[in-house]
Order: structure tokens, then C-alpha cells, then sequence
């Protein structure tokens, strides 16, 4: 086992580490949009599968890896979609949906990717990384963190973006009341409806982005249930996050580490079947849940549907 | 965070409009059977976009699963575990609790019996065993939900989040277990030790139907007479309906709590053991018929009755036979039942949405 600890090993686990936290970050921050407007999103799962699925579909027949992201958003939105216009607009149980949406997509997915490419399996070529100069030259760090697809330093903008949104913007307010108090919001003359769409649509783009991450750059092909529970991890990120998307950003790493370590556990060939090692980042999530699962912060409305004038 | 009340219908209690009466069963009827042709005419859309013949694969799986002699019985075996799961779900609904870590649960109890039932058999009377495997595989789910109810008691986490979480965890543990500890030294493909056909549960009569469907059936009406006919089932759903009204009520709304997921927990870990003491004999490896999930569209179906779900759970059973049949024979993977089961769940909310509004604007 000699090289475990080697300066090629950490920057390569750190490295997997980014590439594992860029979907949860992005369902985590997706997620967090629709929690804080009143929408509990369990059909997230489902998006991303959407997101993956049709992501590789467009970067496999177009040749171009952001047509695949563009594709993969328009995926997610789709199912988003549906959910808007069931949980949102009139108003059904958001957790029933949720779970339907969560099934089907998983089913519908498997089904497509059955008929489509279960003979052939074809994967795509590695994403070319865009290399940041003189900081990619620092040891270790450099290659583990600056030598990542655009994409990645985009989502990581995206975070500080979110950030700007929430706390100085107006429609960023409108969420937080949304979420908090729809009928207040309702009476200050904002559609309350039209708000929580924007906020669900908002998440199905982003889930949609992160399961095309995930196919098309972390894995580099589609496989049935490819997402794993990543969405789940993302319902757990914004649960514990408190409404801050540095927090999500945090927990995404957090939960990269143990996802990135699970594979390099893996490849260095350690003695433990893979069953226990895929146990890590879930463990971690139970311990963070028992730990600090009682300041998880959720809206006041949150699962709620708005209908006015009931109480 | 709350599930649709079964609604009273005030026509059905008034004796003496038959007519009206006979009116609401044929709602009844319609709004069920309504959303079940209508996802069954959406999903064969999808069939046919994938270019199979929608009429031929229906056909074929209620041919394998229904009108044939052998499918029949695979598909009342079927319904065994899935009995248990349903039953486990209904406490749990009923209650206002989301307890979707089934899976997690199945599988744990599932090695738990299998693990047991094998040394048992040599060392006690063989029904005593089967008894003994039953209730460890119980208690070992029940510990196994432990972590998602204290949670939800005391600090009140999610628990449709903790649930799921833990599933995960309980599919991986459930193969560990399997791979480490209660592997079968005498054969090279990864399982436990198998139970001697004799010492399972007998089949009735000269079928191959396990009796596992009789425990099943009378878990699912023990359930039902429970939730509706007694102090204990009206405290839970109180809990369910209105927690807040609970505490004023001077209910203990935590020891309630972690009293249901002890059931549902419990219940799917019957199902497991169930399945393996009736059926399986043993756990093979990365075994994981994922039942919990799919059950939850025949509860909803079901509005949370006993015996309506018993009639789902028939349906799903037929669909899962049939659908394993067309998988091998037509090449339409299974998955195809995830997307029908979800079709189902969506078309229904819609229906029942659709007939409240309705109902609302006759009323106005």
C-alpha cells in the first residue's frame, strides 16, 4: 500500500472530490430555492436522472459537452415542469408527486437507456479541463483544484450568485416569503404561485445540470440509477444549510471527500468489500443529521400548496 | 405535512337513499379503476415509442401473471411480503408518518431470518423456529428504525429524509452481512445458508401459493380493524390528522411516534422474513427487490383501507409477475413497472383533485 499517502494519491482524491461535490452542490442549491419558496422537493432525484439521462444524449449525438449540460437543464426542467403545475399550481401533495416523479424517471430512464445504448454502453471522451494559470502550478493543490471543467468554477460562482440573490435582491425576498408567509406575499400584490414556479423550474434546471455533470464529466457514460441518491444528499444539504449557500458548498465537500474517498478506497484495492466503504457517505450524513439535525431551519409553509383566501 | 383524510361520504351513511347509495359505489369505482386504465393507455404510449406492441405486453403479463395456473400461484406468493409492506405502510400513513425506508427494513429482516432460521430449525421444534426467525427479523427492523424516529420524536427531523437515508444504509449493511458474516462457506457465489425446503413455511394445499399469504392477509386486516376500531388506532390517527391538536389532547405524541415506526418498521421486517422463511430459502448477494417504494401507489389506491389495498397489492402482484415474464420473453425490462406503478400515482392525485373541485362547484 505504499503511495497511499503520496502527493499524486491526495491531489487525485482531492481532486475526485470536487468532481463528486459539483452534482450535490447543484441539487443542494436547487433544492434550497424551492424549500425556501414552500416546496418540499423530493422529485429531485428524479430531475437529475432526467438531467443525466439526456445530457449524455446530447453530448453523445452533438459532439459537445455543453450542449449536453444545455440539454441535461432542459431535462430536469421538463420534469420540474410537471411538478410546478401538479404541486404548485394545484395544489397536490408534494410528497406523493414527489415520489411518483422519483419512480418513474428512475423506470423511464433505465427503460430508454435499455433500448438505447445497453449493447453498446458508449461513453464519451474526457472533458478537457480548463487550466488556471500559476495557481494550477502549486503542488498538490493546483492539479486537485484548478484543473477542472469551466463548468465547475462556474457552479461556484453560482454560489455566491445565490448568495447576492437571496439577501439584496427582490425576488429573493419574494422567495424567502413564499416560503415563509405566501399569504403576506400574497397581499403585497406579489403572485405567489408564479414565485413558487419560478423557484421549482429554477431547481429542475440546476438538478437537471448536476446529473449532466455527473454522466458526462464525472462518469463519463450513462447507467441506469446513476444518480444514487445524490438528489436525496441534495434534500439533506439544503435541510441542513439554513437557507445559506455557503453552507450547501461546505456540505458538498464534505460529502465529496467521503464519495471521493469511497473510490480511491476502491482503486488502492483495500481489503473491505466495496458495501461497506459505499456505507461512508450516508454514515456521514446520519451523523450530521443526529448531530445537527435539530437547527435544521425549514420554512413555516414549507409542503404546504397556497390557495387563496383558505387558512 | 399532511395525507389526504379518507373522506366521509354523508350519502353512504344515509340508509335510506339506496339509489344514492349504489351512485357513490359506482364513484368509487370509476375514481379507481378510472386512473389505472388511463396510466395503463399513457404508459402504452411510451410502449409504442420505444416500438413495442402496447396490447402484446399487456396481454402477455396478465397472461403470465393472472390466467395461468403457474403465474397465479407465483403471483398469490407474491403477495405475501408485499401484504406485510402494505400493512406497515398503512399504519404508518394513517399516522402522518412518512416512513419510506421499507427497502431498508425488508432487507435487514429478510438476512435476519435467513441468518436465524437455519440454526434455529437444529435446535428447537421446527414451528418454533419459524416463530423465533420471525420475531428476531421483527425486532432487528425495528432497532433498524430506532435512529429515524428518535429524531423525528425529539428533535423533529424529517423523517422522509432520515428513512431514505437509511435504506441506503440498509442495502449496503444487509450485503455486508451477507458477504461477512453470515456467508455460506459451502457454496463460491456469495449468500447465506439455505433453509431445507421442509422446514419453510408450508404450501397450501398442493399449490406452490406459500401460507406466507395467509400471515399476510391476516397482518393487513389486524392492521386495518386496529387503525379503525380501537383507542390506540384513533390516537394515531389523531397524531396523524393534527399533531398539535394531539399534544392539546394530552396525547404523548413522541412515544406515539416512535411507536409507529416501531410498527411499520417491524411489519416490513416481517415481510422480509416472510419472504425468505416462505420462498427464498436464503439471501443471495446485492439481492434487492426494492418492493418498498412500489408498494406505496397500492396504499394511496387504496386509501389507506386494509382490505381495498389487499385487492392492490393483487394488482401489483400480477404486474411484477407478468412483468418479470415480459422482461425474460419480450425484452422489456422490468423497469417498465416502475414507470406504470408512477403513472398511476400521478393519474390518481389528478383524479381525486378533479372530483374534489367538482364536488366543490355542485355544492356552490
Amino acid at each position: 500500500m505504499t503511495g497511499l499517502f503520496s502527493e499524486v494519491f491526495l491531489s487525485a482524491l482531492m481532486f475526485g472530490a470536487v468532481t463528486a461535490a459539483i452534482p450535490l452542490l447543484l441539487a443542494g442549491l436547487g433544492e434550497q430555492m424551492s424549500e425556501k419558496a414552500g416546496v418540499l422537493n423530493i422529485g429531485i432525484e428524479g430531475m437529475m436522472l432526467a438531467g443525466a439521462y439526456l445530457g449524455f444524449v446530447g453530448a453523445f449525438y452533438s459532439g459537445s459537452l455543453w450542449l449536453g449540460f444545455l440539454t441535461g437543464a432542459a431535462g430536469g426542467v421538463v420534469v420540474a415542469l410537471i411538478m410546478a403545475l401538479l404541486c404548485v399550481r394545484i395544489g397536490l401533495n408534494q410528497i406523493v408527486i414527489g415520489i411518483a416523479l422519483t419512480l418513474g424517471l428512475e423506470g423511464l430512464t433505465a427503460l430508454l437507456h435499455h433500448f438505447q445504448f445497453s449493447r453498446s454502453y458508449p461513453r464519451l471522451p474526457a472533458a478537457d479541463a480548463t487550466v488556471i494559470p500559476l495557481l494550477s502550478d502549486i503542488p498538490v493543490f493546483g492539479p486537485a483544484f484548478f484543473k477542472h471543467h469551466l463548468i465547475v468554477y462556474l457552479a461556484l460562482a453560482l454560489v455566491f450568485a445565490m448568495g447576492y440573490l437571496y439577501r439584496h435582491t427582490q425576488l429573493g425576498l419574494n422567495l424567502q416569503a413564499a416560503g415563509d408567509k405566501p399569504a403576506a406575499l400574497d397581499v403585497a400584490g406579489i403572485d405567489v404561485i408564479k414565485t413558487r414556479t419560478i423557484a421549482v423550474l429554477t431547481t429542475g434546471a440546476l438538478a437537471g445540470l448536476g446529473g449532466a455533470y455527473l454522466a458526462n464529466v464525472g462518469a463519463g457514460l450513462f447507467i441506469p440509477f446513476i444518480s444514487n441518491g445524490a438528489g436525496f444528499l441534495g434534500i439533506v444539504l439544503a435541510m441542513l444549510a439554513r437557507g445559506r449557500p455557503v453552507w450547501v458548498l461546505f456540505g458538498a465537500l464534505l460529502f465529496g471527500v467521503c464519495l471521493s474517498l469511497t473510490t480511491a478506497m476502491q482503486v488502492a484495492g483495500i481489503n473491505i468489500p466495496t458495501d461497506v466503504i459505499q456505507m461512508l457517505p450516508f454514515l456521514a450524513v446520519m451523523i450530521m443529521l443526529v448531530l445537527f439535525g435539530r437547527r435544521a431551519s425549514l420554512p413555516a409553509a414549507l409542503g404546504i400548496p397556497y390557495e387563496r383566501g383558505t387558512r | 405535512m399532511s395525507i389526504d383524510t379518507p373522506t366521509v361520504n354523508a350519502t353512504a351513511l344515509d340508509p335510506t337513499s339506496a339509489a344514492a347509495a349504489r351512485r357513490d359505489i359506482l364513484h368509487k369505482l370509476l375514481m379507481t379503476l378510472g386512473p389505472i386504465l388511463a396510466a395503463l393507455v399513457i404508459a402504452g404510449c411510451i410502449l409504442l415509442a420505444v416500438g413495442v406492441d402496447p396490447l402484446a405486453y399487456y396481454g402477455y403479463v396478465l397472461e403470465k401473471g393472472l390466467f395461468s395456473p403457474l403465474g397465479i400461484q407465483q403471483t398469490l406468493t407474491r403477495m405475501a411480503p408485499l401484504l406485510f409492506l402494505a400493512a406497515g405502510l398503512i399504519v404508518a400513513f394513517r399516522a402522518g408518518t412518512w416512513n419510506l425506508g421499507g427497502d431498508g427494513q425488508f432487507l435487514l429482516g429478510a438476512v435476519t431470518a435467513a441468518a436465524s432460521a437455519p440454526v434455529f430449525v437444529q435446535l428447537m421444534p421446527a414451528w418454533l423456529a419459524l416463530i423465533g426467525s420471525f420475531l428476531i427479523a421483527a425486532v432487528v427492523a425495528m432497532i433498524w428504525s430506532l435512529v429515524p424516529a428518535l429524531l423525528r420524536a425529539y428533535q423533529g427531523v424529517n423523517e422522509i429524509i432520515t428513512t431514505l437515508m437509511m435504506t441506503f444504509l440498509g442495502t449496503s449493511l444487509a450485503n455486508v452481512l451477507v458477504k461477512l458474516v453470515f456467508r455460506d462457506p459451502g457454496t463460491t457465489v456469495p449468500q447465506t445458508r439455505t433453509l431445507p425446503v421442509e422446514d419453510r413455511l408450508p404450501r397450501l394445499f398442493d399449490t406452490t401459493i406459500t401460507s406466507g399469504l395467509l400471515l399476510g392477509l391476516a397482518a393487513i386486516i389486524i392492521v386495518h380493524l386496529v387503525m379503525t376500531r380501537t383507542a390506540f388506532g384513533l390516537k394515531l390517527r389523531i397524531v396523524g390528522a393534527n399533531p398539535r391538536a394531539a399534544i392539546h389532547a394530552g396525547l404523548g405524541v413522541p412515544g406515539l411516534t416512535i411507536a409507529v415506526f416501531a410498527i411499520s418498521a417491524g411489519l416490513a421486517g416481517l415481510a422480509g422474513a416472510v419472504d425468505i422463511i416462505g420462498v427464498q430459502g436464503n439471501v443471495r448477494a446485492d439481492w434487492n427487490p426494492a418492493y418498498g417504494l412500489a408498494v406505496i401507489p397500492a396504499v394511496f389506491l387504496a386509501r389507506m383501507n386494509g382490505f381495498a389495498a389487499i385487492g392492490f397489492v393483487f394488482l401489483l402482484s400480477v404486474l411484477s409477475i407478468g412483468g418479470e415474464s415480459a422482461a425474460r420473453r419480450l425484452g422489456v425490462p422490468n423497469h417498465f413497472t416502475l414507470v406504470l406503478v408512477s403513472i398511476v400515482l400521478i393519474v390518481l392525485a389528478l383524479a381525486e383533485y378533479v372530483d374534489h373541485r367538482y364536488n366543490q362547484s355542485r355544492k356552490a
